[in-house]
Protein backbone atom coordinates (compact mmCIF):
# COMPACT_ATOMS: atom_id res chain seq x y z
CA UNK A 1 0.00 0.00 0.00
CA UNK A 2 1.54 3.43 -0.85
CA UNK A 3 1.51 6.76 0.99
CA UNK A 4 0.30 9.95 -0.19
CA UNK A 5 0.50 12.89 1.20
CA UNK A 6 1.24 16.89 0.00
CA UNK A 7 4.73 18.69 -0.04
CA UNK A 8 3.04 20.48 2.60
CA UNK A 9 3.07 17.42 5.16
CA UNK A 10 6.46 16.52 4.38
CA UNK A 11 7.55 20.57 5.06
CA UNK A 12 5.54 20.11 8.55
CA UNK A 13 7.51 16.57 8.93
CA UNK A 14 11.10 18.57 8.17
CA UNK A 15 10.34 21.88 10.44
CA UNK A 16 8.63 19.67 13.34
CA UNK A 17 12.49 17.02 12.70
CA UNK A 18 14.42 20.42 12.54
CA UNK A 19 13.05 22.43 15.87
CA UNK A 20 13.03 19.33 18.34
CA UNK A 21 17.01 18.56 17.35
CA UNK A 22 18.97 16.75 18.69
CA UNK A 23 16.24 15.14 20.20
CA UNK A 24 13.76 12.54 18.22
CA UNK A 25 10.27 14.46 17.18
CA UNK A 26 6.74 12.47 16.93
CA UNK A 27 3.59 13.01 15.63
CA UNK A 28 0.70 11.14 14.01
CA UNK A 29 -0.52 10.90 10.46
CA UNK A 30 -4.46 11.18 9.94
CA UNK A 31 -6.24 10.23 7.01
CA UNK A 32 -8.43 7.72 4.85
CA UNK A 33 -7.77 4.49 2.86
CA UNK A 34 -8.27 5.15 -0.76
CA UNK A 35 -7.74 3.02 -3.69
CA UNK A 36 -5.82 1.04 -2.25
CA UNK A 37 -3.32 3.39 -0.73
CA UNK A 38 -3.28 5.91 2.82
CA UNK A 39 -4.16 9.22 1.94
CA UNK A 40 -2.90 11.88 4.48
CA UNK A 41 -5.38 14.53 4.96
CA UNK A 42 -3.77 15.73 8.38
CA UNK A 43 -1.16 15.89 10.88
CA UNK A 44 -0.47 16.03 14.58
CA UNK A 45 2.35 16.49 15.98
CA UNK A 46 2.84 14.76 19.65
CA UNK A 47 4.64 15.38 22.25
CA UNK A 48 7.77 12.87 22.96
CA UNK A 49 6.74 11.53 26.50
CA UNK A 50 10.84 10.55 26.31
CA UNK A 51 11.03 14.02 28.25
CA UNK A 52 8.81 12.67 30.91
CA UNK A 53 11.26 10.08 32.37
CA UNK A 54 9.45 8.81 35.35
CA UNK A 55 5.60 8.51 33.29
CA UNK A 56 7.60 7.17 30.09
CA UNK A 57 9.17 4.30 32.67
CA UNK A 58 5.85 3.60 33.91
CA UNK A 59 4.63 2.92 30.98
CA UNK A 60 6.98 1.07 28.47
CA UNK A 61 10.43 0.90 30.58
CA UNK A 62 14.01 1.23 28.64
CA UNK A 63 15.50 -1.61 28.62
CA UNK A 64 19.40 0.20 28.61
CA UNK A 65 17.77 3.47 30.53
CA UNK A 66 21.55 4.25 30.55
CA UNK A 67 22.08 4.92 26.60
CA UNK A 68 18.69 5.37 25.97
CA UNK A 69 16.86 8.86 26.37
CA UNK A 70 14.79 11.27 24.41
CA UNK A 71 17.79 11.45 21.66
CA UNK A 72 17.44 8.12 20.49
CA UNK A 73 13.79 7.11 21.95
CA UNK A 74 10.24 8.15 21.30
CA UNK A 75 7.05 7.51 22.92
CA UNK A 76 3.59 8.78 22.59
CA UNK A 77 1.63 9.20 25.65
CA UNK A 78 -1.24 6.43 24.87
CA UNK A 79 -4.07 9.35 26.32
CA UNK A 80 -2.59 11.39 23.29
CA UNK A 81 -3.12 8.25 21.05
CA UNK A 82 -6.72 7.68 22.71
CA UNK A 83 -7.79 11.47 22.09
CA UNK A 84 -6.28 12.17 18.66
CA UNK A 85 -8.12 8.45 17.30
CA UNK A 86 -11.18 10.08 19.10
CA UNK A 87 -10.74 13.20 17.32
CA UNK A 88 -9.93 11.30 14.17
CA UNK A 89 -13.38 9.39 13.93
CA UNK A 90 -15.48 12.08 14.86
CA UNK A 91 -13.93 13.69 11.47
CA UNK A 92 -14.45 10.51 9.42
CA UNK A 93 -10.83 10.08 9.58
CA UNK A 94 -8.01 7.59 11.06
CA UNK A 95 -4.80 7.32 12.01
CA UNK A 96 -3.18 5.84 9.19
CA UNK A 97 0.82 5.83 10.86
CA UNK A 98 3.35 7.91 12.97
CA UNK A 99 6.48 10.05 11.23
CA UNK A 100 9.36 10.15 13.52
CA UNK A 101 13.21 11.81 13.26
CA UNK A 102 16.44 10.03 13.35
CA UNK A 103 18.68 13.06 15.27
CA UNK A 104 21.94 12.43 13.18
CA UNK A 105 21.25 8.71 11.93
CA UNK A 106 19.88 7.27 8.58
CA UNK A 107 16.05 7.49 7.75
CA UNK A 108 15.87 3.78 7.98
CA UNK A 109 14.36 2.09 10.85
CA UNK A 110 15.83 0.35 13.55
CA UNK A 111 15.41 -2.78 15.78
CA UNK A 112 13.42 -0.97 18.38
CA UNK A 113 11.41 0.61 15.64
CA UNK A 114 10.27 -2.41 14.62
CA UNK A 115 9.75 -4.55 17.97
CA UNK A 116 7.91 -2.02 18.59
CA UNK A 117 5.32 -1.47 15.68
CA UNK A 118 2.19 -2.91 14.49
CA UNK A 119 1.46 -3.71 11.05
CA UNK A 120 -0.78 -1.93 8.93
CA UNK A 121 0.17 1.33 10.03
CA UNK A 122 3.03 3.55 7.65
CA UNK A 123 6.28 4.98 9.62
CA UNK A 124 7.38 7.39 8.47
CA UNK A 125 11.07 8.40 9.19
CA UNK A 126 13.15 11.56 8.51
CA UNK A 127 16.61 12.01 9.21
CA UNK A 128 18.22 15.37 11.08
CA UNK A 129 21.40 15.49 10.34
CA UNK A 130 23.48 18.35 12.46
CA UNK A 131 19.65 20.01 12.75
CA UNK A 132 18.89 19.64 9.09
CA UNK A 133 15.88 18.02 7.60
CA UNK A 134 17.22 14.93 4.93
CA UNK A 135 16.15 12.07 3.64
CA UNK A 136 12.60 10.71 4.51
CA UNK A 137 11.27 7.14 3.78
CA UNK A 138 7.96 5.23 5.11
CA UNK A 139 7.85 1.32 6.08
CA UNK A 140 5.11 -1.20 7.06
CA UNK A 141 5.49 -3.85 9.45
CA UNK A 142 4.95 -7.41 7.37
CA UNK A 143 2.44 -9.12 8.98
CA UNK A 144 4.77 -12.05 11.21
CA UNK A 145 6.42 -8.84 12.55
CA UNK A 146 9.85 -10.36 11.12
CA UNK A 147 10.64 -7.59 9.21
CA UNK A 148 9.79 -3.72 7.65
CA UNK A 149 9.19 -3.31 4.34
CA UNK A 150 9.82 0.42 2.86
CA UNK A 151 6.62 1.63 1.27
CA UNK A 152 6.13 4.01 -1.89
CA UNK A 153 5.55 7.32 -1.26
CA UNK A 154 3.57 9.58 -3.54
CA UNK A 155 3.73 13.42 -3.06
CA UNK A 156 2.00 15.42 -5.57
CA UNK A 157 1.67 12.86 -7.88
CA UNK A 158 5.37 12.52 -7.89
CA UNK A 159 6.63 8.56 -7.12
CA UNK A 160 9.15 8.58 -4.19
CA UNK A 161 10.81 4.93 -3.87
CA UNK A 162 13.51 5.04 -2.15
CA UNK A 163 13.46 7.98 -0.07
CA UNK A 164 13.80 12.00 -1.06
CA UNK A 165 15.23 14.99 0.35
CA UNK A 166 12.78 16.55 2.03
CA UNK A 167 12.50 20.70 1.38
CA UNK A 168 16.00 21.61 -0.61
CA UNK A 169 15.10 19.37 -3.81
CA UNK A 170 11.25 20.32 -3.87
CA UNK A 171 11.60 23.66 -3.26
CA UNK A 172 14.33 24.44 -5.51
CA UNK A 173 12.21 23.28 -8.55
CA UNK A 174 9.23 24.82 -7.69
CA UNK B 1 -22.94 -6.76 31.38
CA UNK B 2 -22.83 -5.37 27.58
CA UNK B 3 -19.69 -3.61 26.67
CA UNK B 4 -17.91 -2.32 23.50
CA UNK B 5 -14.83 -2.64 22.34
CA UNK B 6 -12.72 -0.41 20.01
CA UNK B 7 -10.68 -1.61 18.03
CA UNK B 8 -7.32 0.48 16.82
CA UNK B 9 -6.78 0.77 13.06
CA UNK B 10 -4.18 -1.75 12.37
CA UNK B 11 -5.89 -4.99 14.23
CA UNK B 12 -9.42 -4.42 12.30
CA UNK B 13 -8.04 -6.53 9.46
CA UNK B 14 -8.53 -9.38 12.26
CA UNK B 15 -12.18 -8.29 13.30
CA UNK B 16 -13.36 -8.46 9.84
CA UNK B 17 -13.10 -4.54 9.29
CA UNK B 18 -14.95 -3.98 12.11
CA UNK B 19 -13.93 -0.75 14.35
CA UNK B 20 -15.96 -1.70 17.40
CA UNK B 21 -17.15 -5.25 18.88
CA UNK B 22 -19.81 -5.71 20.91
CA UNK B 23 -19.83 -8.40 23.55
CA UNK B 24 -20.83 -9.88 27.04
CA UNK B 25 -18.30 -9.43 29.85
CA UNK B 26 -17.90 -9.32 33.80
CA UNK B 27 -14.46 -8.08 34.00
CA UNK B 28 -11.58 -6.68 31.12
CA UNK B 29 -10.04 -9.81 31.17
CA UNK B 30 -13.60 -11.32 29.98
CA UNK B 31 -14.38 -8.96 27.17
CA UNK B 32 -10.36 -9.68 25.91
CA UNK B 33 -10.86 -13.21 26.24
CA UNK B 34 -14.30 -13.44 24.62
CA UNK B 35 -12.59 -10.46 21.92
CA UNK B 36 -9.58 -12.65 21.03
CA UNK B 37 -11.20 -16.28 21.17
CA UNK B 38 -14.07 -15.16 18.34
CA UNK B 39 -10.94 -13.14 16.36
CA UNK B 40 -8.35 -15.10 17.05
CA UNK B 41 -5.55 -13.29 14.84
CA UNK B 42 -5.72 -10.27 17.67
CA UNK B 43 -3.91 -12.83 20.15
CA UNK B 44 -0.67 -12.41 18.69
CA UNK B 45 -0.33 -8.66 18.48
CA UNK B 46 -1.86 -8.09 22.00
CA UNK B 47 -0.46 -10.78 24.06
CA UNK B 48 3.22 -11.94 24.07
CA UNK B 49 4.51 -15.56 24.14
CA UNK B 50 3.21 -16.11 28.57
CA UNK B 51 0.19 -15.15 27.74
CA UNK B 52 0.90 -11.52 28.68
CA UNK B 53 -0.50 -8.39 27.57
CA UNK B 54 2.40 -6.72 25.86
CA UNK B 55 4.38 -3.83 27.02
CA UNK B 56 3.44 -1.53 24.13
CA UNK B 57 -0.76 -2.76 24.61
CA UNK B 58 -2.75 -0.25 26.65
CA UNK B 59 -6.62 -0.69 27.38
CA UNK B 60 -8.53 2.25 28.22
CA UNK B 61 -11.97 1.67 30.37
CA UNK B 62 -13.59 4.56 28.92
CA UNK B 63 -11.29 7.44 30.06
CA UNK B 64 -9.24 5.29 33.04
CA UNK B 65 -6.06 3.06 32.02
CA UNK B 66 -6.71 0.07 33.68
CA UNK B 67 -3.27 0.07 35.24
CA UNK B 68 -4.42 2.34 37.48
CA UNK B 69 -8.01 0.59 38.37
CA UNK B 70 -7.87 -3.14 39.15
CA UNK B 71 -6.27 -4.02 36.16
CA UNK B 72 -7.30 -6.60 34.08
CA UNK B 73 -10.06 -7.88 36.36
CA UNK B 74 -11.58 -4.23 36.62
CA UNK B 75 -15.29 -4.93 36.81
CA UNK B 76 -17.41 -3.51 33.91
CA UNK B 77 -20.38 -1.74 34.23
CA UNK B 78 -23.24 -1.92 31.11
CA UNK B 79 -22.37 -0.12 27.96
CA UNK B 80 -18.80 0.78 29.20
CA UNK B 81 -16.36 1.39 26.38
CA UNK B 82 -12.84 -0.43 26.06
CA UNK B 83 -10.21 1.13 24.14
CA UNK B 84 -7.39 -0.58 22.99
CA UNK B 85 -4.86 1.64 22.32
CA UNK B 86 -1.29 1.25 20.71
CA UNK B 87 1.99 2.90 22.61
CA UNK B 88 3.57 4.44 19.63
CA UNK B 89 7.37 3.85 20.67
CA UNK B 90 10.68 4.05 18.43
CA UNK B 91 14.35 5.28 18.10
CA UNK B 92 17.32 4.50 16.34
CA UNK B 93 20.01 1.96 16.83
CA UNK B 94 22.14 2.78 20.11
CA UNK B 95 25.63 3.18 19.11
CA UNK B 96 28.22 1.14 20.13
CA UNK B 97 30.42 2.87 22.81
CA UNK B 98 32.94 0.16 22.78
CA UNK B 99 36.09 0.95 22.20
Amino acid sequence: MALRLTQGHIDSIAAHGAQEYPNECCGAMLGVEVDGAKEVRQLAPLRNLRHDRARAEELLPLSEPEKESEKNRFLIDPEDMLRVERDARKRGLDVVGFYHSHPDHPARPSRYDREHAFPWYSYVIISVEAGKPGTYTSWTLQEDRSEFDQELIEVLGVNVPQGATAIAESRRQG
Amino acid sequence: MAVKVIIPTPLRQYTEKRDAIELEAGTVAEALAGLTSKYQGLRKHLYNEEGKLRSFVNIYLNDEDIRYLQKDQTPLNENDIISIVPSIAGGQNLQCICS
